[in-house]
């Protein structure tokens, strides 16, 4: 039961036709470095950055299923506002949090960068982005690989995420171990 | 090793079990024969298959079987196999077909009790054995399948228990589920959460009742979430009813030892005194009330004042009534488990009633869990343990002696009472020597 605002109306689930907006090269830059700080803080487990690159009312979230339209109510893999991301924070840093004390590390490449749609007036961006993450956790390597949809706001420190809509291809099959920190 | 009865006997004594049972090969072959290929094995639930034509594909001990649903209305578990060739009739994991299952590879054709409909080039059959509409030309079903509230079993044996009688007090998982809802029946959600623990599948049902381990294994999550509950209070003046499903692991250890566990012949086992789960805000008013207008006041109190966590249906089911979820183990090797982790809906309860238990569904039983992923790696780290040389026994002795014998059923005192194990390997003897 979260209690978060309800997000964006969606640019619509991850296979959605592609809507490619008019926008400077300007605002493409600043956007495509948004995705790149985030890919970074994850693959440097620099986890306040990661939550700090939310709006205050931000949510992270990964759909159980492709078509789905919200997280509101919905099972997800994800669906967090930035309490729940402190959550998973001071889990991740706690010194007893056993499954850690194996080493792991990832790496994000974030690609295909569209922004979808612009509001000249309030700044706000709605974009879709592909990934491929490579983690390496214990002798073995998993992927995961899929599209990022982010709702941006813009602020007076640059772009916030007021939502991250998060879809693997490999979302719905059998996880081999777990996913403990965001994608 | 071969191991035969007097062998399969010594592995487990009554207060020790031999590694090998959980790490050697050849005994979890004869765990799949003895066990998964004798014992009733959860299926689906039928409302995975709603109408006629619906299917949705599950493994039964080694077996790809297929959960059906006729143009009666009757649901079905027949082996995913087509009698003409082998092939696996369906090849993907759930969905529906128009009119008949058609085989990929010669467009044999099947109704959805398993029946043939209709078989290409029949001419080629003029002279042979084979009687076309026969039995070799009927896709095999399971020998016994039996629905209880809508939960679908099958056996993969001939004879033995009814799915009631073997389910024993256990039954109590399925009418605590059913119960609580206003019309006395659930709903699936229709996702499947699937996560492979890399370890033998008796870890998981270990550790379910295990009440010991909590403070231990999810003091990471418990401190995190009791923290940020506290900021959330502090800001707030509350904090989301769910964060509890994550601090509550703060619990000092003397408070699990008030918990009970209840171990039941057959090795089914129940965790009783576990977060009880009757709030009193107007949403879970609101519940009550419907509740009480179906039951009656003293049915309705009966029915949510029954504080059971889990209930263990030996040996691949583990169910949570109050929050309507289920987990299902599917031992793909001796090192290699799938769990399939389910949700359902409470008829006649509101969205909001379903909500509180989503987030349970979303934090602690989805792929990205914060408390079970402390638990998978302890079941991978004992695995390689137990692999070693560095000791030949697991331990169970904990209040060994000190549990309550009420008849057949041993309650414990302690809640940390290693009971449960103590009920698992009597069961696991009593299949693994039946009848040789």
């Amino acid at each position: 039961m979260l209690t978060i605002a309800p997000p964006l109306p969606l640019a619509g689930p991850a296979d959605a036709p592609l809507a490619i907006a008019a926008v400077s090269g300007d605002v493409q830059r600043a956007v495509e470095l948004l995705l790149y700080r985030q890919a970074d803080a994850l693959d440097t487990k620099r986890w306040p950055d990661f939550i700090d690159l939310f709006a205050p009312d931000g949510v992270y979230w990964m759909p159980a299923l492709p078509g789905q339209t919200t997280g509101d109510g919905e099972p997800s893999i994800f669906y967090e506002d930035r309490d729940l991301m402190r959550i998973r924070m001071k889990r991740l840093g706690h010194p007893r949090a056993w499954s850690q004390k194996t080493e792991w590390a990832t790496n994000h490449v974030v690609s295909n960068v569209i922004v979808e749609r612009h509001d000249a007036a309030s700044g706000a961006v709605a974009c879709r982005a592909r990934f491929h993450m490579m983690e390496f956790r214990r002798d073995a390597v998993r992927h995961f690989a899929g599209s990022y949809i982010h709702h941006l706001v813009r602020t007076a420190d640059g772009y916030r995420i007021k939502l991250q809509r998060v879809d693997m291809v490999n979302g719905e099959g059998p996880y081999e171990y777990v996913l403990q920190a965001w994608v | 090793m071969t191991y035969g009865v007097n062998e399969l006997r010594a592995m487990v004594e009554h207060d020790r079990v031999h590694r090998r049972v959980y790490t050697d090969p050849e005994i979890f072959e004869i765990e799949m024969e003895r066990i998964f290929n004798r014992v009733w094995t959860y299926v689906g639930h039928e409302s995975q298959v709603k109408k006629p034509g619906d299917y949705w594909t599950v493994q039964i001990g080694r077996q790809p079987m297929i959960m059906t649903r006729h143009d009666d209305g009757q649901v079905h578990v027949l082996y995913n196999r087509c009698p003409h060739r082998g092939n696996l009739l369906i090849g993907d994991r759930h969905g529906s077909v128009d009119k008949s299952i058609i085989c990929s590879y010669h467009a044999w054709q099947f109704n959805c009790d398993g029946s043939p409909k209709a078989i290409p080039l029949a001419k080629g059959y003029d002279g042979t054995t084979l009687e076309l509409g026969g039995p070799a030309c009927h896709v095999k079903r399971a020998p016994r399948v039996a629905n209880y509230r809508g939960f679908v079993f099958a056996s993969l044996a001939d004879s033995g228990p009814s799915l009631l009688d073997w389910l024993g007090d256990a039954k109590i998982a399925f009418d605590q589920m059913c119960d609580r809802a206003p019309d006395g029946e659930v709903e699936v959600v229709p996702i499947c959460f699937r996560v492979v623990q890399q370890s033998n599948w008796k870890f998981f049902l270990d550790n379910q009742l295990d009440v010991a381990h909590a403070v231990v294994t999810h003091e990471s999550t418990g401190r995190a979430a009791t923290d940020v509950q506290d900021e959330v209070k502090g800001r707030e003046g509350s904090a989301p009813f769910d964060y509890h499903f994550l601090s509550a692991f703060t619990m000092p250890l003397g408070t699990w030892d008030k918990m009970t566990t209840v171990n039941h012949p057959g090795g089914h086992s129940i965790l009783e005194g576990y977060m009880r789960l009757r709030p009193q805000d107007p949403v879970s008013l609101d519940y009550e009330a419907a509740m009480k207008r179906r039951y009656g006041e003293a049915r309705t109190n009966q029915i949510l004042d029954t504080n059971i966590h889990h209930v263990i249906c030996y040996p691949g089911l583990s169910i949570q009534p109050p929050l309507q979820q289920l987990r299902a183990i599917r031992p793909l090797a001796v090192d290699k488990t799938l769990t399939e982790l389910w949700h359902f809906r409470l008829k006649g309860a509101s969205d909001a009633i379903y909500r509180r238990a989503l987030g349970y569904y979303n934090m602690v039983n989805s792929p990205s869990t914060m408390v079970n992923a402390d638990d998978l790696w302890n079941f991978r780290k004992s695995h390689e343990g137990l692999a070693s040389d560095g000791g030949e026994w697991v331990n169970y002795q904990r209040y060994l002696g000190q549990d309550e014998e009420q008849g057949r059923v041993l309650r414990t005192r302690m809640g940390t009472s290693e009971a449960p194990l103590r009920n698992y390997f009597t069961a696991w003897t009593d299949y693994m020597t039946a009848g040789n």
